[in-house]
């Protein structure tokens, strides 16, 4: 080996840039992307005549048009209230929802270094959960807002109680799930307490949906605090993808590389929280998209955070408005509920995972 | 790059690990830390590379009070390298390389064609250039550890420190090692189990005991009968091989009764 530095490993030297192009030093994604987002469109465009009612493109596209103030001919009142009022938003919301979902699980697996983490897994869709039904139920205001203001609060008693038992021994490994799961059966049975406790059969049955997990009431307003929140959400958690890198080798490592750890830990729970809450007070608490799409992804793609993160969303976004249309006809006219299917797809490969890692 | 700690002490869990440690690694100096397991060897690394806040005491870096300091501040000047820098996510060793400019980045953009020069000039200095796109988890002991030095040559650093880097690592390895590093003209303060490798490549030792500073000198000072029979509790005896740097022969250890 040389035993000069070379000029640009020399800290007082400049760094010449030599003119030759240089050689990328990621796998090329810009391909990756273009497919994803028109396996998105297309996707979206699919499943939104996918379900009740005769709707085919043309249909959807003059829905579409009317309602963006073009010169079409209208749907009867009925049909294109169907599509638009319920439709639309509801395969926007599962894209939305997947997308935050799967950005979810890609950031708490690199926090905590741990390949199994995600909100499901973790307790904290439970928690958000809890915290929506008691807003619901003790009436504490029932709009979007105050809903996700209850699941946020409840997301982050979670996140606090699981920090806890977890104390200073790492995050590392199967250990973290369980305390995920033990917490996620805690906050279910609170759900079923508040539930049993101090409501009548209509509210029950109104509120089953977060436990379940379903797109059925997604609306406009919901969507559009949802995608605000989901957006913002997935922008902070992109904007710390250098330092999840550097979280590959560990918390002194990333220390060494300048990455403030302990602010970048609490900022992406919180985050990741936000996303959560805001998620599960609109659908539920839906299982294993934020396990499976970001392993998928970085399968393709590999592990760097810059790349990782968008990809996981679209591909998120897709999963689930795919499984949503599939929830919609597999049993129709009968409505499945989506985190019946996520969950049915999930389990085997969350054990794939477990088996891979050698730990089942 | 200068490094010095005033009255350092760190204290873990009700433990001091680290007890009122005064030293000093002048700029461009190797310097190896030496010390039985459990001394405070990590421990002082970790202090002084800013990883660990002091319980008292202060460190300072070319005369600047790290504490006053953010994490960036330190890691666009000071590399540390861990003992065993493991990954479960199994990236490729250009992408660990450039982890090595994280400090330097801008967090809206990806790495410029400057990080991409100095990634790829890492790459080459240690002969890692054909091994670029090969996945962690394939990389033997010894390429993983190159790699991890590459990473902290990347951060274009004045100083580095190195956590028993020689781990794990055959005496080929071990050798080029500290090879390069002693060939550096960066400060270079070394945590070491060898003795005599750390008495062939470093210009001075600090020799911690549980968790204090009991010697600090240059080998032939440091590396003495009666003080590793105090530190270490064995007996040896010390030659001089036909280059000058010292032979350790190590006699039985010293009875524990006593």
């Amino acid at each position: 080996m040389p035993a000069e530095l070379p000029l640009a490993l020399r800290p007082d030297a400049e760094v010449r840039v030599p003119a030759a192009p240089v050689r990328q030093a990621g796998r090329r994604s810009g391909p990756l992307f273009a497919a994803g987002v028109v396996a998105l469109l297309v996707s979206l465009a699919a499943c939104m005549v996918v379900g009740s009612g005769d709707i085919g493109f043309g249909e959807l596209g003059r829905v579409l048009g009317g309602h963006l103030g073009l010169d079409v001919e209208p749907l009867p009142r009925l049909l294109d209230s169907l599509v638009w009022d319920l439709r639309v938003p509801r395969v926007l919301m599962a894209a939305v929802v997947g997308a935050a979902l799967a950005g979810c699980g890609a950031v708490l697996q690199a926090v905590t270094r741990n390949a199994l983490a995600e909100p499901y897994l973790l307790g904290v869709s439970h928690g958000a959960s809890t915290g929506a039904v008691l807003v619901v139920v003790l009436g504490v205001g029932g709009g979007v807002v105050s809903v996700s203001g209850g699941a946020l609060v409840g997301a982050l008693c979670s996140f606090a109680l699981l920090l806890a038992l977890l104390g200073r021994r790492g995050l590392g490994s199967v250990r973290v799930v369980l305390t995920g799961i033990v917490i996620g059966l805690l906050f279910e049975a609170v759900t079923y307490l508040v539930l049993m406790a101090s409501s009548d059969a209509d509210t029950t049955r109104a509120v089953t949906h977060w436990l379940l997990g379903s797109m059925a009431p997604s609306r406009w307003d919901s969507l559009t605090v949802t995608t605000v929140v989901a957006a913002a959400g997935l922008l902070v958690l992109w904007l710390h993808a250098t330092a999840l890198d550097g979280f590959a080798f560990g918390t002194d490592t990333a220390a060494s590389l300048g990455v403030d750890v302990r602010r970048t830990r609490i900022v992406l729970l919180v985050a990741t929280a936000v996303l959560t809450s805001v998620v599960v007070a609109s659908v539920g608490a839906i299982a294993f998209v934020g396990l499976l799409v970001p392993h998928g992804v970085r399968f393709l793609v590999g592990p760097s955070h810059r790349v990782l993160l968008p990809l996981s969303a679209l591909a998120g976004a897709v999963f689930l408005v795919w499984a949503d249309a599939l929830s919609r006809v597999a049993f129709a006219p009968r409505d499945v509920p989506v985190g019946v299917f996520t969950a049915l797809v999930g389990v085997p490969l969350f054990l794939l995972v477990l088996r891979r890692r050698g730990e089942l | 790059m200068r490094i010095s700690a005033r009255n350092l002490t760190w204290t873990a869990g009700g433990t001091t690990v680290v007890r009122n440690v005064t030293m000093a690694v002048e700029s461009g100096e190797t310097v190896g830390l030496i010390g039985p397991n459990g001394a405070g060897k990590s421990s002082l690394l970790r202090c002084l590379a800013g990883l660990r806040t002091p319980t008292a005491g202060t460190v300072h870096h070319d005369g600047e009070d790290i504490a006053a300091h953010d994490p960036r501040h330190v890691a666009r000047r000071l590399a540390f390298v861990e003992q065993t820098g493991e990954s479960d996510t199994d990236p490729r060793v250009a992408d660990v390389v450039a982890l090595g400019r994280t400090p330097f980045r801008d967090r809206w953009r990806g790495l410029s064609p400057a990080d991409h020069a100095v990634v790829d000039a890492a790459l080459d200095h240690l002969g890692l250039a054909g091994l670029r796109h090969r996945h962690w988890s394939t990389l033997s002991g010894g390429e993983r550890q190159r790699t991890h030095l590459a990473r902290a040559l990347a951060q274009r650093p004045t100083a580095i420190l190195l956590d028993e880097p020689t781990n794990h690592l055959d005496i080929r390895h071990q050798l080029e090692l500290l090879e390069l590093l002693s060939h550096t003209s960066q400060t270079v303060l070394v945590a070491l189990h060898d003795l005599a490798l750390a008495a062939r490549y470093c210009d001075r030792l600090l020799l911690l005991h549980r968790g204090e500073l009991v010697a600090h000198g240059t080998p032939t000072e440091v590396l003495t009968p009666a003080l590793l029979r105090q530190v270490y509790e064995v007996d040896v005896h010390i030659g001089q091989d036909d280059l000058g740097y010292p032979v350790l022969a190590y006699r039985a250890p010293v009875s524990q009764a006593r």
